[in-house]
């Protein structure tokens, strides 16, 4: 199976988001922001950056990107879609997900080891987790601070879609501690923390992550 | 007012020009004449000021920089040597390693954030320019001290300017110091390091070779940030209704920088350029004129192509300006095509603005008029070279003959206070305040980082190859001896290297002073560069490049000589690497290293206000044998942990907390056990099943061995001194949150 990994002009994590699909299982396919190509993909990641340098808010440029209008349309097919971190921000700003991502409440970047919980083990991206599984991944931004609607909170919460939690204290100021959230059919995942960054212990503080990587995997077979 | 061309000149002989404003001296204004054979043009007056500036031309330290290659030790590995823009060493597989440290003092007091930001962005376009993938940064940082009202102001803000650039460039931050001491109130010291890889083949160097070929300016518009003292000379030609004066710190874009360098990657991917200098310091004046000098004719630049940002700038600022995120490439007519399209798909501005011609001159016009015409050499490398007197400061007998007198902990209840006071001291407590606001993973290479012994990279997933780097200084030690300070700082980062079992193999150093002008800061940077040549050349590490930055000093008070040491080592599997610490209970740990009453220069001393003693004399031959024990036993080490500031004590305190593994130790004299800095020392712990091959190593290679004690337990307990690993955690953490927020 192949994911497509979209470079930006400013994404930074594009080649070890590849890695990790690799390492995963899966053919990772390099994606270009300006090419209105998906180039038969079968899922897509939005790795980490600064796209366009974010001076505007994270991601609000990127979401016209020409690549990102063939994402938006494969998403609503049902085409699993994973945004980390600036991906993140980027399915927020294209309405993808609800939400967004603001500057994390004591102003500072922060990289830190972070336990998270995994609380949806059924969407395309988590199925190799175990609901309550805790692991630890990378936190790496400036701007993680998912920020919502009491509206769209109760009902992010109410649908089962925060798909993983901040353990302990909270790193960024994101209401209900959330890390990472899905759309209503599960197919579309945003996840601030770095999974990509945990795919074996020599380079990451855990080999955690690469369930996101497998689970995609289960999804296609289904 | 009228252009200043080189006719003009020609004709007004008797022109007053402000060259003392720009920092020249008369006689070196006569030699400028006397080159030239007519007055200079404002414009030429422009680039020769700040060329044969200090912080370009090196004029002061140049007769002492000789020496790293006159004394240089025979090195296979050294492929680039001195007088690029970096240095480049061969680590085997076909790779090439080039790295690099510049300061950017000054620009980070007046404005830390993009002061320290443009600082990273330099060092970084540095290592670009060699051909080389930047993989990882590192940044040695010093302060005043660490309750100062004004380190509040600058520490935050340069932490954010390296963490803001570098994050956006996706560099990972491998290591660095943060030291605090009063000298550096007024004078904080930013130095960036950066590491880059490369295939042999794909060196780039300086130089404008070939008549015909093409001077292509790429990357960001020029602006009017960093004319600095220039704008005096814009006012004196255009009058009052000129452009304003713009601040002299450069402002970055990181994001620019980022697109320039996978653009610059693709470039040489294609081989499409002949040679390239990045825009630095100097800007145009200085890429310019080195791109010339380097190579075999002349240039030829049409300076009002220059894409601008700000359209009512001068020529002569445009010359000066040091805009970031600029590279010029001399490229060849049939390939130019192929380069700009490069540059299309990246979106970066690229204007051809010149050629290279036959002739041996560098010639500049401004809508066809000559506003420049000189020998390039004499500009970028035949500046003025000062043998400037020195003397060694009164100051060293006097502190010499002095020894340190400070409490020693002798109860039980002392000892702990001692072991707290040393995990809490700024210099000594955990720094992950600073470090957090740095993304370590980025490229998902990263082996190792702080408060690791040395940072350390992958460079090849396959074959597991990595490369190791540590910097470090002892101030101290260098104000009480700037000869045996500069060794033992070589020392130590190599030692830092070793204890991972990377193999030692290359120098870069910042060398950072006081005031030129001042013969004994003078002497201790003759000093410091005698120490570190001969220390180099007993090591057989070639010094590959670096940078001097002088007139750190705020009034009559000099900072603390500080040379900033860069070693860079080669491990051939990543995986095998010994880590900093242990995560088990019952490995027994030793000591490696004789322990001597070295109190002087210590951080217990400078707790207690003393900077006085003898320093250490280092015993490189010992280092040596120390450092191949280190890579001998890496194959069954399970910990190794050097010892430097804060000695035993920090040493320890570092590694329990590592992991949250405790120790119990054993010491006979524990007070200056604890609180010596003996430098050639370092912990290390192994299983019991192997302290025999340990002994056999120490043994073998001579060097003093002694247990120490056992991993495990909750707590650090030195003979009947139990530490809680809370207690001490709460001591080492929370001193930079209570200090800094």
């Amino acid at each position: 199976m192949r994911v497509g990994v979209i470079t930006f002009p400013g994404t930074l994590d594009d080649r070890d988001a590849a890695r990790a699909v690799n390492l995963g299982g899966a053919e990772a396919v390099s994606l270009w922001h300006a090419d209105a190509d998906l180039k038969a993909v079968d899922a897509v990641i939005l790795p980490g950056g600064f796209s366009y340098g974010d001076y505007l808010r994270c991601g609000a440029i990127s979401r016209f990107a020409p690549v990102m209008k063939l994402v938006i349309e494969a998403a609503g097919k049902g085409m699993p879609v994973l945004g980390i971190c600036n991906g993140f921000q980027v399915l927020c700003e294209s309405h993808l997900l609800p939400g967004a991502l603001t500057r994390n409440s004591d102003l500072h970047f922060l990289c830190r080891d972070q336990e998270i919980e995994i609380i949806n083990s059924e969407t395309a991206w988590t199925s190799s987790y175990k609901k309550g599984e805790k692991i630890v991944i990378p936190l790496k931004n400036g701007e993680g601070s998912f920020q919502c609607d009491d509206n769209t909170l109760a009902m992010l919460e109410g649908e089962g879609r925060v798909i993983a939690r901040y353990v302990g204290e909270n790193p960024n100021g994101s209401r209900n501690l959330i890390a990472g959230i899905t759309n209503e059919r599960g197919n579309v995942v945003g996840l601030m923390p770095h999974p990509e960054h945990a795919i074996d212990e020599l380079t990451g503080p855990t080999a955690q992550g690469l369930g996101f990587f497998t689970s995609i995997l289960n999804a296609m077979v289904k | 007012m009228a252009l200043d061309t080189v006719a003009l000149a020609q004709t007004t002989p008797d022109t007053q020009q402000p060259f003392s404003e720009l920092g020249l001296k008369p006689d070196e204004y006569a030699r400028i004449k006397e080159i030239l054979g007519r007055r200079p043009t404002s414009s030429e007056l422009a680039m020769y000021s700040v060329m044969w500036s200090e912080h370009c031309s090196y004029k002061s330290s140049k007769v002492h920089l000789k020496q790293f290659g006159d004394k240089a030790p025979k090195s296979d590995a050294l492929l680039v040597g001195i007088g690029e823009n970096a240095g480049v060493v061969d680590v085997g597989q076909g790779y090439a390693v080039t790295f690099k440290i510049e300061s950017h003092n000054h620009p980070s007091f007046v404005e830390p954030y993009q002061g320290a930001a443009t600082g990273v962005g330099g060092i970084v376009r540095d290592i670009l320019t060699m051909g080389a993938r930047p993989i990882a940064v590192m940044d040695p940082l010093r302060f005043g001290p660490a309750d100062a009202a004004d380190t509040r102001r600058v520490l935050p803000g340069i932490v954010a300017g390296v963490g803001g650039y570098g994050n956006c460039l996706g560099l990972p931050n491998i290591g660095g110091e943060v030291v605090f001491d009063e000298t550096y109130i007024g004078n904080p010291l930013v130095n960036a390091l950066c590491v880059g890889v490369m295939k042999h083949s794909d060196i780039k160097l300086a130089k404008a070779a070939g008549a015909g070929n093409l001077v292509v300016l790429y990357g960001a518009k020029t602006g009017g940030d960093g004319i600095g003292g220039v704008s005096v000379l814009a006012s004196e030609t255009f009058g009052a209704g000129g452009s304003t004066k713009r601040p002299s710190v450069q402002v970055g874009d990181p994001f620019v920088e980022k697109v320039l360098i996978e653009c610059s990657l693709e470039i040489f991917a294609e081989d499409l350029v002949v040679g390239i200098q990045d825009l630095g310091g100097a800007g145009l004046s200085c890429a310019t004129s080195e791109l010339a000098s380097g190579g075999s004719g002349g240039m030829k630049v049409a300076l009002d192509k220059v894409p601008l940002r700000d359209p009512s700038l001068s020529p002569e600022e445009i010359l000066m300006s040091e805009s970031q995120e600029r590279m010029c490439a001399i490229v060849e007519p049939n390939k130019i095509e192929r380069f700009l399209e490069i540059c299309k798909k990246w979106d970066v501005t690229v204007t051809v603005i010149g050629e290279v011609t036959d002739g041996d001159r560098l010639e500049i016009t401004w809508n066809g008029e000559v506003i420049v015409n000189v020998p390039p050499r004499t500009v970028a490398h035949e500046g003025p070279v000062y043998n400037r007197p020195l003397a060694q400061p009164a100051y060293i007998d006097e502190v010499n003959s002095k020894t340190v007198d400070v409490p020693m902990p002798t109860s039980d209840s002392e000892i702990k206070a001692a072991v707290l006071t040393l995990a809490a001291a700024p210099n000594l407590a955990d720094k992950s305040w600073v470090t957090s606001q740095y993304d370590k993973y980025v490229q998902g290479n990263t082996i190792q980082s702080q408060p690791d012994d040395s940072g350390m990279v992958r460079l090849d997933e396959s074959t597991h190859l990595g490369v190791a780097i540590s910097t470090d200084a002892n101030a101290n030690w260098s104000y009480l001896n700037p000869y045996q300070g500069a060794k033992l700082a070589l020392a130590e980062a190599a030692r830092n290297i070793a204890t991972a079992g990377a193999r030692p193999l290359a120098v870069t150093n910042c060398l950072n002073f006081g005031s030129p002008e001042d013969p004994g800061v003078m002497w201790q940077f003759a000093e410091s560069v005698r120490g570190l040549a001969d220390g180099c050349l007993e090591m057989g590490l070639p010094v590959t490049g670096g940078n001097v930055s002088f007139y750190n000093q705020t009034g009559a008070v000099a900072i603390l000589p500080t040379p900033v040491i860069g070693v860079l080592g080669v491990i051939q599997d990543v995986r095998t690497r010994t880590p900093m610490s242990f995560t088990e209970s019952g490995l027994e740990l030793y000591l490696l290293g004789e322990t001597k009453e070295d109190l002087a220069g210590s951080e217990w001393a400078f707790l207690h206000g003393q900077r006085v003693g003898q320093s250490p004399t280092a015993d490189l031959a010992q280092e040596m044998r120390l450092i191949e024990l280190l890579l001998e036993g890496n194959s069954f080490f399970a910990a190794a942990h050097d010892l430097s500031q804060g000695g035993l004590s920090a040493g320890l305190t570092e590694m329990v907390l590592r992991h949250k593994v405790g120790a119990s130790i054993s010491l006979v004299n524990p007070a200056i056990d604890l609180l010596s800095e003996t430098p050639g020392r370092v912990i290390v712990a192994v299983n019991s099943a192997d302290s025999v091959k340990l002994q056999e190593l120490a043994t073998k290679f001579e060097i003093a061995l002694a247990k120490l004690g056992v991993t495990g337990g909750d707590s650090l307990t030195i003979n009947n001194v139990r530490i809680s690993l809370t207690e001490l955690s709460t001591a080492h953490t929370s001193t930079f949150p209570r200090l800094f927020g």
